[in-house]
C-alpha cells in the first residue's frame, strides 16, 4: 500500500516538473509564434484597429466568408493600436478613424495607403428634463459650452438660437470620452475648425486636456452619464446614439442650416471633392445638407505589399477583400447605422487600391 | 504509525495476519533502503525547484521595474522631475504632469481604507471570536470571501447604476454640484472591494490567539469586550495591520471599477466630491490610443510611479508592523 502511494507521489512530482517545463517553453515561444501568424494560414487575413469599424467589419467579413471562404480575424483594439500593429507588420491591414500623424508616418518607413471604408458622425446627446423639442446648437455655442464659458442651459446665447424651446435654469454638465478615441478626434477637430479659441486653448487629438467636465469610458460610459445626470451634454457616435434612442441635437453646418444627424446627412457631408490620398477630415464641409461633425474611417495598408515574405496569393486576397468592402460591402452599412461611402469616396478608394504593388508590380488594374 | 495501526486491526481478526505481522517490518526495512537513494535525489531536486521558482519571482519583479524604467526614459528626458508635481496632463501640447492622478490615487485609496476598517475589523472579531463555528459563521465567511471574487467590472456597473444615484441625491441635499460620480463614490466602491482582505486576515489572527491567555483573563473576571480590547486586539495588531496593508495594495491598483465611477478628469480635485482620476485608470484609458512616443512613455512612467508608490507604502507598512511587534 505504502509503496504504491510513494510511487504515485513520485509520478505526480515528475508530472509537475514536466508541466512547469512545458509552461516555460511555451512562454518562451510565445514571441516567435506571433511573428509567424502572417504566413501560418494562407486563407486567413489578420487585421486590427478601430473599435468604431468593428460591428460593420464583422458583418462584412462574415458575408465575405460565406461567398469566398476567406477568414478574416479582426481585433478591435483601437485605431492607435491598429496603426502600431501595422507599423510592426504583425497584421495584414489596420483600420483607423484618424490618418497617420507625422510621427507615425515617419515610423512606418514606407508609404501607407488610406482607403476610405465607411463614414460616421459624432452627435451631441443631452439630458434636459421637461424638454421634448430637438435642441439646436450653433458652432460658436458648442465651443462655448465645451470650453466651459456657457455654464447654464438658459444662457442667452442658447435661448436666442432655440426660441421655441423653454430651457431650464440648470447647470451644464459636460461629459466627454475618458479613453483615447477617434470619436474625440473628430469632435475636437471640428471644434478647432469652428473656434479659434478652442484651437488655441485646447487643440485636437484623440485624448486632450479637457477644460471642464466628466469623462466616461467608451460610448456606453458617456451615454450612461448623460442619461443619469440632469443637465448633461455629451458626444457619442451616431451608430451608438441612433439604436439607443438618445436625445440628439441639431447642429448648424457651414451653409447655416441646422442639420439632424442621420445616415443621409452624413453621406451628404462626404459628397465632396476628396483629395487623391483620401486623408481628409469631413468636419464642417461645404455640403448644404451635410451634418458638420462627420468623419471617414480608413483601412490602412502598406503600398508595397511584398514584405515579411508574404505570398502573392495572400496579398491579392487582401486587395480583393478591400475592393469588395468599398463596393458590395457597403450594402450592410445602413442597417448597422453607418453612412455608406459617397460616390466620390468610392472612386478615390478605387484609385488608391490600384496604386498598391507587390514587389513593384501593380496588383489590380 | 499508519502501518502499525493497520496491523493491529488485522491481528485481532485472523491468525494468518499474525504471521504477516512478523514479516512486515523486514519487508518495510528492505524497501526503505531501496527507496532512500531515489528519495534523496528527488528531495534534492525538489529543493532546487523551489529555489528556481523563488528566484524566478525575483527576476520577474526586477524585470518589471527595469522595463518600466527603460521605457519611461523619453518622458523623463522631456519632462524631467516636473512630471511629479506638474498639474497639467495635456497630450495635445505634449506636457505631462502626474500630480492630479497621484493625488487621486492616494485620496481614493486612503479614504476607502478609512471607510472599510470599521467593517473589516467588526467582521474579523465577529467571525474570529463570537461565531467561529456553525452554519452562520460559514455562510458569512464565504460571503465575505465572495466579495473578493466578484470581478471589478461588476462593482463598476453596480456602482454606476445603484450607488452613484444615491450619492447624487446626497449631494443634492448638501448643495454640491450633483455629479454623483467622483472621488467619494469611487472610495465607497473601493472600500467594499477591500473589506475581505483585512477581514479574512484579521479573523485568522484572532483565532490564533492562545486560549490560555483568554481563559486567564476570563477567570480574572474580564467581560468579553474587555478580553477583546485588552487581550485579542493587542495580541493581533501586527497581523491586523498586515491585513490593512493588503487592502491598501488592492485599493491602489484597482482600475476598472474606479475608472467607471471616478469621473476621469485631468483637473486637480477640489474636494472629495469632485471628479478626479487615478494613475491606474489613466493608463487603462489612454494606453491604446497613445500615438506619440513621449505620450506613451509618460503613461509608462505613470506605471513606474504607481509601482514605486506601492513599494514605498509597503516598506513603510513593514516598518510599522515591526515597531508594533517589538513593543
Amino acid at each position: 500500500m505504502k509503496n504504491v502511494k510513494r510511487n504515485v507521489l513520485q509520478t505526480a512530482n515528475y508530472l509537475k516538473l514536466a508541466l512547469i517545463t512545458c509552461l516555460l517553453f511555451c512562454s518562451c515561444q510565445g514571441n516567435s509564434g506571433n511573428q509567424q501568424n502572417n504566413t501560418a494560414d494562407a486563407n486567413t487575413l489578420i487585421g486590427a484597429g478601430s473599435t468604431f469599424d468593428y460591428p460593420l467589419f464583422s458583418k462584412q467579413f462574415a458575408e465575405y466568408h460565406k461567398t469566398t471562404g476567406l477568414k478574416v480575424n479582426y481585433q478591435s483594439i483601437g485605431s492607435g493600436g491598429g496603426i502600431l500593429q501595422l507599423i510592426n507588420k504583425t497584421v495584414d491591414f489596420g483600420a483607423s478613424d484618424a490618418p497617420l500623424n507625422e510621427e507615425q508616418t515617419h515610423k512606418a518607413g514606407a508609404p501607407v495607403l488610406h482607403i476610405p471604408v465607411t463614414a460616421g458622425a459624432v452627435v451631441l446627446s443631452y439630458n434636459l428634463p421637461g424638454v421634448t423639442d430637438t435642441l439646436k446648437l450653433s458652432p460658436g455655442v458648442l465651443a462655448g459650452i465645451f470650453l466651459g464659458e456657457i455654464k447654464k442651459w438658459n444662457d442667452p446665447k442658447l435661448t436666442t438660437i432655440n426660441p421655441d424651446v423653454t430651457l431650464p435654469d440648470l447647470d451644464i454638465v459636460i461629459v466627454h470620452r475618458s479613453d483615447g478615441s477617434g470619436t474625440t478626434n473628430i469632435f475636437t477637430t471640428y471644434l478647432g475648425k469652428v473656434s479659434a479659441e478652442w484651437g488655441k486653448k485646447v487643440g485636437e487629438g484623440s485624448s486632450i486636456y479637457w477644460p471642464t467636465g466628466l469623462g466616461g469610458k467608451g460610448n456606453e460610459g458617456v451615454a450612461g452619464l448623460v442619461k443619469q445626470i440632469p443637465g448633461a451634454i455629451g458626444y457619442v457616435e451616431l451608430a451608438y446614439a441612433l439604436p439607443n434612442n438618445m436625445a440628439i441635437a441639431k447642429v448648424q453646418n457651414k451653409a447655416g442650416n441646422y442639420i439632424f444627424p442621420d445616415i443621409a446627412s452624413v453621406t451628404a457631408a462626404a459628397n465632396m471633392q476628396i483629395p487623391q490620398d483620401a486623408r481628409i477630415s469631413l468636419t464642417n464641409t461645404d455640403a448644404v445638407d451635410g451634418y458638420p461633425i462627420s468623419g471617414l474611417s480608413w483601412i490602412i495598408i502598406y503600398r508595397e505589399q511584398g514584405y515579411n515574405k508574404r505570398s502573392a496569393d495572400k496579398v491579392a486576397k487582401l486587395i480583393k477583400l478591400t475592393w469588395w468592402q468599398i463596393h458590395e460591402g457597403q450594402q450592410y452599412s445602413a442597417a448597422l447605422f453607418y453612412a455608406p461611402l459617397s460616390q466620390n469616396a468610392v472612386a478615390v478608394g478605387e484609385q488608391i487600391l490600384r496604386s498598391a504593388t507587390y514587389d513593384g508590380k501593380v496588383i489590380i488594374k | 504509525m499508519g502501518a502499525n495501526t493497520d496491523n493491529g486491526t488485522i491481528t485481532s481478526k485472523t491468525g494468518m495476519a499474525r504471521l504477516l505481522n512478523i514479516k512486515t517490518p523486514d519487508i518495510l526495512k528492505a524497501k526503505r533502503i531501496k527507496r532512500s537513494h531515489r528519495h534523496i535525489r528527488s528531495e534534492h531536486f525538489f529543493r532546487q525547484l523551489l529555489i528556481i521558482m523563488a528566484l524566478l519571482i525575483l527576476v520577474i519583479v526586477a524585470g518589471i521595474a527595469l522595463t518600466l524604467s527603460v521605457e519611461s526614459v523619453p518622458s523623463m528626458k522631456a519632462m524631467g522631475i516636473s512630471f511629479l508635481w506638474g498639474k497639467m496632463w495635456n497630450p495635445v501640447a505634449d506636457i505631462y504632469g502626474a500630480y492630479p492622478f497621484l493625488l487621486g490615487t492616494l485620496l481614493t485609496s486612503f479614504l476607502a481604507l478609512i471607510i472599510s476598517i470599521p467593517f473589516s475589523f467588526s467582521i474579523a472579531i465577529f467571525l474570529g471570536e463570537y461565531y467561529s463555528k456553525g452554519w452562520l459563521s460559514t455562510l458569512l465567511k464565504n460571503t465575505v470571501e465572495l466579495i473578493a471574487a466578484v470581478p471589478s467590472v461588476i462593482y463598476g456597473f453596480w456602482g454606476l447604476y445603484v450607488l452613484v444615484p444615491i450619492v447624487r441625491a446626497f449631494e443634492l441635499k448638501l448643495g454640491i454640484t450633483p455629479y454623483g460620480i467622483g472621488i467619494f463614490s469611487a472610495s465607497l466602491i473601493l472600500s467594499i472591494m477591500v473589506i475581505p482582505y483585512a477581514a479574512s486576515m484579521g479573523r485568522e489572527m484572532i483565532r490564533m490567539v492562545p486560549p490560555p491567555l483568554k481563559e486567564g483573563a476570563y477567570s480574572l473576571g474580564a467581560t468579553r469586550y474587555e478580553v477583546i480590547r485588552s487581550i485579542i486586539l493587542p495580541y493581533t495588531k501586527s497581523g491586523m495591520f498586515a491585513g490593512i496593508l493588503l487592502s491598501l495594495g488592492r485599493a491602489l491598483g484597482e482600475t476598472m471599477a474606479v475608472t467607471m465611477i471616478i469621473g476621469n478628469t485631468s483637473l486637480v480635485p477640489k474636494n472629495i466630491f469632485s471628479p478626479g482620476n487615478t494613475m491606474a485608470s489613466v493608463i487603462a484609458n489612454e494606453f491604446t490610443e497613445a500615438d506619440k512616443t513621449v505620450y506613451l512613455s509618460a503613461l509608462i512612467e505613470l506605471g513606474l510611479l504607481l509601482f514605486l508608490v506601492t513599494v514605498v507604502i509597503n516598506m513603510l507598512g513593514k516598518r510599522i508592523i515591526k515597531r508594533f511587534t517589538n513593543e
